[in-house]
This record gives structure tokens, C-alpha cells and sequence, in this order.
């Protein structure tokens, strides 16, 4: 097989291909090398490339094969994991100068699955400082560009894993969500993104940055292969106490007796107008193949994400506080005491935006001001929990846009930390109550993507997995 | 707007080293975050819980038994950027 077309395929396409002998791991491994060293000058989505590892680990799954073993679906498959989540024995930076050294001690528990099933790892992905961005302009280390458009941001912040699945320099790609971090880059990058219900997917090994809203999830080519990744990661695991085993039994859907609800508060002044279009269209098609379109209510959408940006930083402040020059990382040590090494080395190794949600944690968090903003914040956190229970009384999901505005400029907004903020104004909300919620591409805007955000019940991903897949089947014109 | 004074404290407080000149810059964005957040007081609250979580969480509880180590603490150790023998060293806590 040409090798051009070896980094087009899907997942069950190169599983099948492996099988039956059409190419080897190896030659698909390299394939992905070549295209890597061809796009990268471009994209920047990778922070590390390990490509000793990888055709090693695709050798091991060639000589599986030619040994007569059975091989399961994601073997000797290349793919691409956001440099938050820890790969034994390879360096983690998570973007940040702080860890830009540090070389991870474990597996993450999604890793051990992935190697249970003898994936490939091509390399970590570039992403925001710990993971707090919405562009990928504040990883520390330079920013990934959006492969629709060179001059515009990928979105983030696992903009270097959506960038590297758009450019097709890996199969398939993990990222992690605490805002909106795997929907927003897979909707700016024209992929598909899922982000699962909180507890789905371990976080043991997941660098964390806030721990009631983060979620690793898959960012892939198809909805069929983010069910695949989805699938081989999920479960609970005794290093996370707040994961669990999803006991939902497998049904099939008829998309006759859905009914798909489409909140009023998402179509209001802020949405780009152009995008509205889109995501109208999208929602028209699900009618005309017969889901029921219902107008559903969340009243307490517009305090979602100011209550997003006092949680999120709260609890980042706590979580980065292990980063003082002590035990691993960066340390500068200057100075008399033991205090001038924690101002030096936390002042110096976060960047900007680290630094501001420190601040603005510990402000939100600190005596005085605790009742008024972090408490107020979790009350409210409760209200918009309620909107959703109310609506999925009468719907099975959610339709809307991943984001109001288009894949923006590099540079556009990085001086704005608020306008930036505003960016995560659909998909903050999600996290605040631990919803599922894919992306999926829905239309373009000139050359730019679009995505369609489809949120479910808790544990229910696979009902939005299967929504979504009926839209791409329409889409490519298979139904 | 919130004072130089608040944001040097918070600093303190988050053992963040600031320049003068970011101290500058963090009043003024800290502050219009903190107007943008402002919004949540319209909400009445006084009847509803706080969440800390999105989903029901419950201690989870086991033996205070050691399940071995998995790696040997010398690996750990090794990480870090100042060391004796098997101690992390750190510089003096209090001015001498």
C-alpha cells in the first residue's frame, strides 16, 4: 500500500489491513514517522517524538503476527498522547518550564491499558501550561499551529493531539477536558473529540490540574474510532477513587425515538453568527431523519462559566502547589532561606497564565473572601447541575456549538485573559457537572471547522457516540 | 480594583514570587476577572447546597496496610534537585 494512504486510515481499516498481512506495523509506524518529519516544521504538535520506542513496540506487535497471534483491535496502531499524561521512563513537561526535565516515574493507568493492548506511541502532544488554555499559545515551549490555517490557533488545550489527528501524524490521539480541552481543539481542528462522564476514565497518571473536572478522552478521525479508544481506556481503577465501571448495558438506538433537545440559552448575542448557520443546519438534518427537535431551557447557563472560573483556579492553586523546588522539577535555588526557593522556582518556572490562576485561586480560596466566592461558586454549581437533571427528563441529549467563535489568530486574544476565557463559555459548563459530551465536525466557515457539541446523560456515552455517528454517516451521504 | 497591598499578600500566600511590574498587571487583571465573576451574586443561594464534585463522592476506605512499594524510594529521591544519602536536603526554614 502506498504509504501517503496508510495515515488515511481508520482504525478498523488498519487493524484489518495488519491482519491480513496487506502492511506490516512497522511500515505503518514509519509511515507516520515520514509524515511527522514532513508536517512538523509547520504544525509543531509535538513536544517529544520517540521514535525508538515506537518501532519497537510495533516490531513486538509485526513479530506477534507473523507468530500466528491473535491481535487486538489497537495493536501496533501509531498514536499521539498530550504531554500531560505519563509514559514511563519519558520525559512530561505538561507545557511548563517547571517539569520541562522531568521524566515520568510510572504509567498512567489509561497507558498500562493502551500498552495492554500493544499500541504505539509516537510522541507527546504540545498543549497549554498544565493544561490552561483554550489556544495552545501558552504552552511553554512555543504554540501548535491549526493545520486548516497555518496563521490560526488549534485551540487547547490539547491543540497539539487535534493539530497531530488533523495532520494525520498519528491515528489517533488521547487529550485530557477540564473546560472544554478536548471538544474545543477537536472542533477548531475538524476531528472528533469526546470528552467521557467524570469517572469514566481513570486520572490516576493524568497531571492534575483540576481535580473535579478533569477527564482524559480520545481525539480521533471518526466517531467509530472514539467509541474504539474510548472503549480500551475507560474503567474503574483502584488508583482513582472517583472512577467507576460503567454498568450500562449496550442497547441499539433508533434515532426515531430520540428526542434531542436544543437549550435557547446557546443561541444568544456572543454566538458568531456564521456559526449559528451551521450548527442550525446540523440540527435541521437530525430532524429530517426523523429525531424529535425539542426547545429545552438551562436558566442558569450564563453564570456557568463565571462559577467555571472560580472552581477551575481554586482548585488548580491547591493542585500546583506541589511544584516548589523540593521534590522533582525545576529548582532555584537562590537565596538564604527555604522561602526565597519557593518564590524563585514557582515565580519563574509557571508562566503567565499559571501564574494568574494561582493568584487568583489562593484569592478565591483565602480567608475572607472564601464565603463569597468559592463557596457562592459551588452553590451555584449545584443550580446549573439541576437545569441539566430537569432537561434530560425530557430529552436523551443535548445539541449546540463546541464554541462561539471561529479557530481565531495567533496572538488574537493572549492579551485578554477574560475575552480568552469567554472562548469556554459552551463547554465549561459541561465539566462543572460531569456530563459526556462529543465533538464532532458539523460544517465548515470558509476553510474552517465547525463543531457540533452532543452532551449526554451521565455514563450514556454511547447514545452520543451513536448520535454523532448517524450525522457523519448522513454527512458522507451513506444514508 | 483590588490593592497592591491584597495582591502582594495573595502572593504570599501562594509562595509566588511577583515582580513590580506584574504586581501591576495583576491588579488590574485579577480585578476584571473578579467584575466578570461578580455576576454569580445576583443568584440566590441561601437555600441551596454547595457541590463539590458533579457526581456523588464517598471515602473510600481500605486497610492502613502497606501494599509494598513500586518503586524503590532511591528512584524517587533521585528526582530530586538536592540530596544527602537517602534525604531530600532543603535550605534553612528559619533566617539565620
Amino acid at each position: 500500500m502506498n504509504p501517503r494512504t496508510l495515515t488515511e486510515l481508520t482504525i478498523n481499516q488498519a487493524h484489518l489491513g495488519l491482519k491480513k498481512k496487506e502492511f506490516s506495523a512497522l511500515e505503518l509506524c514509519q509511515a507516520y514517522l515520514d509524515k511527522i518529519k514532513e508536517k512538523e516544521k509547520d504544525i509543531f504538535a509535538f513536544l517529544t517524538v520517540n521514535q525508538d520506542l515506537a518501532l519497537s513496540q510495533a516490531k513486538e506487535v509485526d513479530d506477534g503476527i507473523s507468530s500466528g497471534k491473535e491481535i487486538s483491535i489497537l495493536a501496533g496502531l501509531p498514536s499521539a498522547i498530550k504531554d500531560i499524561i505519563l509514559i514511563e521512563n519519558v520525559r512530561c513537561t505538561a507545557g511548563s518550564k517547571i517539569l520541562e526535565n522531568y521524566i515520568a516515574p510510572y504509567d498512567a493507568t489509561v497507558i498500562k491499558k493502551l500498552k495492554e493492548e500493544n499500541a504505539v506511541f509516537l510522541g507527546k502532544t504540545n498543549l497549554d501550561e498544565f493544561a490552561m488554555g483554550s489556544s495552545n499559545e501558552n504552552s511553554a515551549f512555543g504554540p501548535t499551529k491549526n493545520p486548516h490555517d497555518l496563521t490560526r490557533v488549534p485551540g487547547g488545550s490539547s491543540g497539539g493531539s487535534a493539530a497531530a489527528v488533523a495532520a494525520q501524524e498519528c491515528l489517533y490521539a488521547l487529550g485530557s477536558d477540564t473546560g472544554g480541552s478536548i471538544r474545543l481543539p477537536a472542533s477548531f481542528c475538524g476531528v472528533v473529540g469526546l470528552k467521557p462522564t467524570y469517572g469514566a476514565v481513570s486520572r490516576s497518571g493524568l497531571i492534575a490540574f483540576a481535580s473535579s473536572l478533569d477527564q482524559i478522552g480520545p481525539i480521533t478521525k471518526t466517531v467509530e474510532d472514539a467509541k474504539i479508544v474510548f472503549d480500551a481506556i475507560k474503567g474503574r481503577d483502584e488508583m482513582d477513587s472517583t472512577s467507576v465501571e460503567i454498568k450500562l448495558k449496550p442497547k441499539t438506538y433508533n434515532l426515531k425515538s430520540i428526542r434531542l433537545g436544543v437549550p435557547k440559552e446557546y443561541f444568544v448575542k456572543g454566538l458568531d453568527p456564521e456559526i449559528e448557520k451551521v450548527i442550525k443546519s446540523a440540527i435541521e438534518k437530525y430532524e429530517e431523519m426523523g429525531a424529535k427537535i425539542e426547545e429545552v431551557s438551562l436558566p442558569h447557563t450564563k453564570y456557568a462559566l463565571p462559577v467555571y472560573y472560580i472552581i477551575n483556579p481554586s482548585e488548580a492553586s491547591a493542585n500546583l502547589a506541589r511544584y516548589d523546588g523540593i521534590k522533582y522539577g525545576l529548582s532555584i535555588q537562590e537565596g538564604k532561606d527555604l522561602m526565597d526557593v519557593y518564590l524563585k522556582t514557582k515565580g519563574e518556572g509557571f508562566g503567565e497564565e499559571v501564574r494568574r490562576r494561582i493568584m487568583l485561586g489562593t484569592y478565591s480560596l483565602s480567608a475572607g473572601y472564601y464565603e463569597a466566592y468559592y463557596l457562592r461558586a459551588q452553590k451555584v454549581r449545584n443550580l446549573v447541575k439541576q437545569d441539566f437533571e430537569k432537561v434530560f427528563e425530557k430529552v436523551d441529549a443535548i445539541l449546540g456549538p463546541v464554541s462561539p467563535v471561529l479557530p481565531f489568530k495567533i496572538g488574537e486574544k493572549i492579551n485578554d485573559p477574560l475575552s480568552m476565557y469567554l472562548v469556554d463559555v459552551y463547554t465549561a459548563a459541561i465539566n462543572l457537572v460531569g456530563l459526556p459530551a462529543l465533538s464532532l465536525p458539523c460544517g465548515k466557515v470558509g476553510q474552517l471547522p465547525v463543531g457540533l457539541q452532543i452532551i449526554g446523560r451521565s455514563f450514556e456515552e454511547d447514545l452520543i457516540l451513536e448520535i454523532g455517528k448517524i450525522f457523519e454517516k448522513y454527512a458522507s451521504g451513506n444514508i | 480594583m483590588i490593592s497592591k497591598e491584597e495582591v502582594q499578600h495573595i502572593a504570599k500566600l501562594a509562595r509566588l514570587g511577583l515582580s513590580d511590574k506584574e504586581i501591576e498587571k495583576n491588579r488590574k487583571e485579577l480585578s476584571k476577572i473578579l467584575d466578570y465573576v461578580e455576576k454569580l451574586k445576583e443568584v440566590d443561594v441561601s437555600q441551596i447546597e454547595p457541590a463539590s464534585h458533579s457526581v456523588k463522592v464517598e471515602n473510600v476506605m481500605r486497610e492502613d496496610e502497606s501494599s509494598g512499594s513500586k518503586f524503590p524510594s532511591s528512584e524517587l529521591i533521585e528526582m530530586a534537585p538536592d540530596k544527602k544519602d537517602e534525604f531530600i536536603k532543603v535550605k534553612s526554614i528559619f533566617g539565620r
